[in-house]
């Protein structure tokens, strides 16, 4: 791609080397310490699954155990491994039996790696198969169908029930959608726990359940058959069970995931600490699975202002695209996220809007960069909404941007209906056939609005990262240098759940995953 | 279609006792709305939306667009002319009746008439996390040109963020001994705010507290009458700024006191 924008090579240069120093900073904490859901991950890839009578599910019956008992340093794994070596009952009986007190797992003695390893390799290759194979059979779809070119269209569902999010997820493909996302229901990312089985009633959202990603995998599946082409399944691995849900989305064969440990900070007060260690296994267990993430700076721009803030989504785009390189994701993995909020009303807003989606095109060349429409700013007049997701959809085919979030005209009335989607991928069609190649027609006046706005956003975003390298990211959140919201180091939900890795501490299944990652073993995209 | 040029003899006159929409000529009763049936997009389609809007009182309506959202789903675009009118004169709404002061006036009265600060306590509860709302009340820097309380000399605030629970806020407004409590609720789908406003109130009168603090609510969807339904002192939506909710609440402790 040529640059329009004559943007400061030196400074998108000087800029990633910040963002890398902050993220690697970071890493240094993230691989001294894991948490309550990295190790329920570790037990949902060994195949346990289902829930107690109390609904509670079997992997935090298991780690819970090792918490009380002040074992989790250690990692699950050996735990489970030792179980198996001495009490030779089947491994989807443990949950049972610890809830039974007819086992104590904790009490075993440490294994040596080596050993835990061949244990558990039976169960690790079963289920990473699996994961793989689910790359294998989205690769197949693209070949079966091609792939599509340009903006691929995506719509949220958010009934609270997944049947029904399947009838307008099916409306949804009909009528043009590349990609469905299943919002989840208020609440759920502060729950230690997923929930379990197909579920019915949700707020604002429907459950992440494994169950439910089932139930629309296979809906979206069946309708791509007859429209021939593969629709894309998005749910979020975020919140205090971000790895778990993870894992379930690899085992579930979704194509891209929400997942950002600053938007738990930021929106939902989840404990720094707690989300840094999740996202990293989570992030690894992406990029295993050949799974684009979709990363939260758009939303900084609904609490703090989209005009004088905007440096702030690119500083944070800076720093996610490092933290995915160390969880070994590829750029065609990163949808990193940005948004179109700026306050109708500013004078030449659409410019500074213009500016924005081409510079973050321009820093970002291989990531399929995910596009936010307005939301702020939408009101309850429907028509000027729609005018206003005209515009947005102007600039996100004229800059080509890959994942297009489709803007409702009733944003600020309520949940999508089906004709609110229906009209939106509408709109979108239409610009993306009239104006398809605009982009590739028009050049930006040198030193023009234009030009001049992409560099400013880009030397404030440098300034920033500047400073949050030299105090360190703890120190910037504290500071409220995100959506001007203030975090602590110690605050928030979820640090109990964390813990200092012990010397003999083992996870399998991320050494398992990373290896092959670095061997360059898994499926193209 | 007709081209009938004296076709239109409506009233010329605006009779307040028998409102009607106006399209382009007053008293001409035109409305629009659209709708979808889960129903294939053909006549018998057409006929049923046709039929359907005659029963919402469009006695000859116009079905301009019938959209296809998918084989089983069709919407429809009606226009029509309704045959209902209402009478302006006797409605009656219930609003926040204190008058709306500025933020200096609201100052003074404080210092003549309370004598030290307000102490007001705010969260966005449940586990709505939507803090736009609440923020754009209490924080200084306030919302669309209008200042937050933060910025009011004499009113102290705490300001909770979001995802606050019912049993916090009132712990915390017993330990700072609030005068006000605030509550933000932006997520209303399937009434979960409802359920979550009813709570706070029950909880309230369990510890028999329900008088002890002022206590108001407001978002997008609430109205001063739902507040009031539900046992909330006032209830404030769109378009209301911290000078609005402090008025109410300075002259309603004035009253009480
Ligand atoms: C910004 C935003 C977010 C941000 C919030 C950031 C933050 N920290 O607040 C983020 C991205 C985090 C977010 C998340 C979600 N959101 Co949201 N969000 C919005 C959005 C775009 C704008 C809301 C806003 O900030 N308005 C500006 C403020 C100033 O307006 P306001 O709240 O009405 O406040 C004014 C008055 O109402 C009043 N007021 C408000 N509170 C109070 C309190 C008192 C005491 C008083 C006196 C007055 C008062 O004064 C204010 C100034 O006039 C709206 C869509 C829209 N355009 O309205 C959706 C919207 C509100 N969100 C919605 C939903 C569903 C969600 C989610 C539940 C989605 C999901 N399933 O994950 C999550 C929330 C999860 C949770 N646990 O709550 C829905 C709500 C639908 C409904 N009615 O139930 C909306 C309408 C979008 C939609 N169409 O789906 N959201």
């Amino acid at each position: 791609m040529k640059s329009k924008l004559n943007l400061n090579k030196d400074n998108v240069d000087k800029a990633r080397n910040y963002a890398k120093l902050i993220a690697s900073d970071i890493q240094k904490f993230i691989n001294r310490h894991t948490t309550v859901s990295v190790e329920r991950t570790v037990c949902r890839f060994l195949g346990i699954d289902g829930v107690n009578e109390l609904g509670v599910p079997y992997p935090n019956v298991i780690v819970d155990h090792l918490l009380k008992n002040d074992k989790l340093q250690y990692g699950v794994a050996t735990f489970i491994a030792s179980y198996l070596k001495y009490e030779r009952f089947p491994l989807q009986d443990l949950g049972t039996r610890i809830d039974e007190g007819l086992s104590d797992i904790s009490k075993y003695d440490v294994l040596d790696k080596k050993e835990v390893y061949s244990i558990l390799s039976k169960y690790i290759s079963d289920s990473l198969s699996n994961v793989r194979q689910n790359a294998s059979l989205r690769q197949s779809y693209y070949d079966k169908f091609g792939k599509k070119e340009g903006p691929l269209l995506y719509v949220i569902v958010a009934t609270g029930n997944i049947y029904e999010d399947v009838v307008q997820a099916k409306a949804a493909a009909v009528s043009g959608a590349d990609v469905i996302a299943v919002i989840r229901s208020t609440g759920q990312s502060l729950l230690d726990f997923v929930p379990y089985g197909p579920t019915t009633e949700g707020f604002g959202g429907t459950y992440a359940t494994q169950e439910n990603f089932r139930i629309m995998r296979e809906a979206l599946d069946d309708i791509g058959e007859e429209l021939h082409r593969y629709i894309h399944l998005v749910n979020y691995a975020s919140g205090l069970c971000m790895p778990e849900i993870a894992a379930m989305g690899a085992m579930e064969r979704l194509d891209m995931m929400l997942n950002d440990s600053l938007y738990g900070i930021l929106f939902r007060d989840i404990n720094e600490q707690r989300t840094f260690v999740d996202q990293y296994f989570s992030r690894v267990i992406n990029a295993y699975a050949g799974i684009i993430i979709n990363t939260g700076e758009d939303n900084y721009l609904t609490t703090s202002d989209a005009v004088t803030e905007a440096h702030t989504v690119l500083a944070s785009q800076f720093i996610n695209e490092q933290f995915a390189k160390l969880a070994h994701m590829k750029e065609e993995q990163m949808g990193l996220g940005h948004a179109f909020e700026i306050d109708p009303d500013v004078e030449n807003g659409f410019l500074y809007e213009l500016a924005q989606a081409q510079m973050a095109r321009e820093i970002f060349p291989n990531a399929p960069l995910k596009y936010m429409p307005p939301t702020k700013h939408m009101t309850g007049n429907i028509f000027r909404g729609y005018v206003q997701n005209a515009l947005f959809n102007i600039v996100t085919t004229t800059t080509n941007q890959r994942i297009h979030l489709l803007g409702m005209l009733t944003e600020a009335v309520h949940t999508p209906y089906m004709s609110d989607r229906h009209l939106a991928i509408d709109n979108a069609k239409y610009i993306g056939t009239t104006m398809k190649n605009f982009g590739d027609e028009i050049q930006f006046k040198k030193n023009g609005i234009i030009q001049t706005r992409a560099n400013k956003v880009l030397d404030d975003a440098t300034e920033l990262l500047r400073e949050i390298s030299a105090i360190g990211m703890f120190e910037a959140i504290e500071r409220g240098v995100f959506a001007g919201i203030k975090r602590t180091k110690t605050g928030g939900k979820g640090l109990d759940g964390v813990r200092a890795k012990h010397a003999q501490y083992c996870n399998p299944i991320i050494d398992h995953m990373i290896k092959e990652l670095e061997g360059g073993e898994i499926d193209e995209l | 279609m007709s081209y009938d040029l004296n076709g239109k003899n409506f009233d010329r006159n605006l009779d307040l006792k028998n409102l009607r929409p106006y399209g382009d000529t007053l008293n001409d009763g035109k409305v629009q709305i659209s709708f979808t049936l889960p129903v294939p997009n053909d006549e018998k389609g057409i006929e049923a939306a046709r039929a359907l809007a005659m029963k919402m009182g469009l006695p000859n309506p116009l079905i301009a667009e019938a959209i296809t959202l998918d084989p089983d789903h069709t919407m429809y675009v009606v226009y029509g002319t309704v045959n209902h009118t209402v009478d302006y004169t006797d409605i009656v709404v219930q609003t926040v009746d204190a008058p709306s002061l500025s933020r200096h006036e609201i100052e003074d009265l404080i210092d003549a008439e309370i004598k030290r600060d307000v102490i007001v306590v705010g969260a966005s509860t449940g586990t709505d996390a939507h803090t736009v709302g609440i923020d754009a009340i209490m924080n200084m820097k306030g919302f669309g040109g209008h200042y937050g309380l933060e910025r009011y000399r004499n009113i102290q605030t705490y300001n909770m963020g979001s995802q606050v629970s019912n049993e916090n806020l009132i712990r915390k407004a017993l330990d700072v001994q609030a005068d006000v409590i605030l509550i933000s609720q932006t997520v209303t789908q399937k009434d979960v705010h409802i359920h979550n406003l009813v709570h706070f109130i029950e909880l309230l009168e369990a510890e028999h507290l329900r008088h002890r603090f002022i206590v108001i609510v407001g978002g997008p969807r609430i109205s001063h009458e739902l507040a009031k339904e539900l046992g909330f002192d006032a209830g404030f939506g769109p378009r209301k700024y911290a000078e609005d909710v402090a008025s109410f609440f300075v002259q309603e402790l004035i009253h009480k006191t």
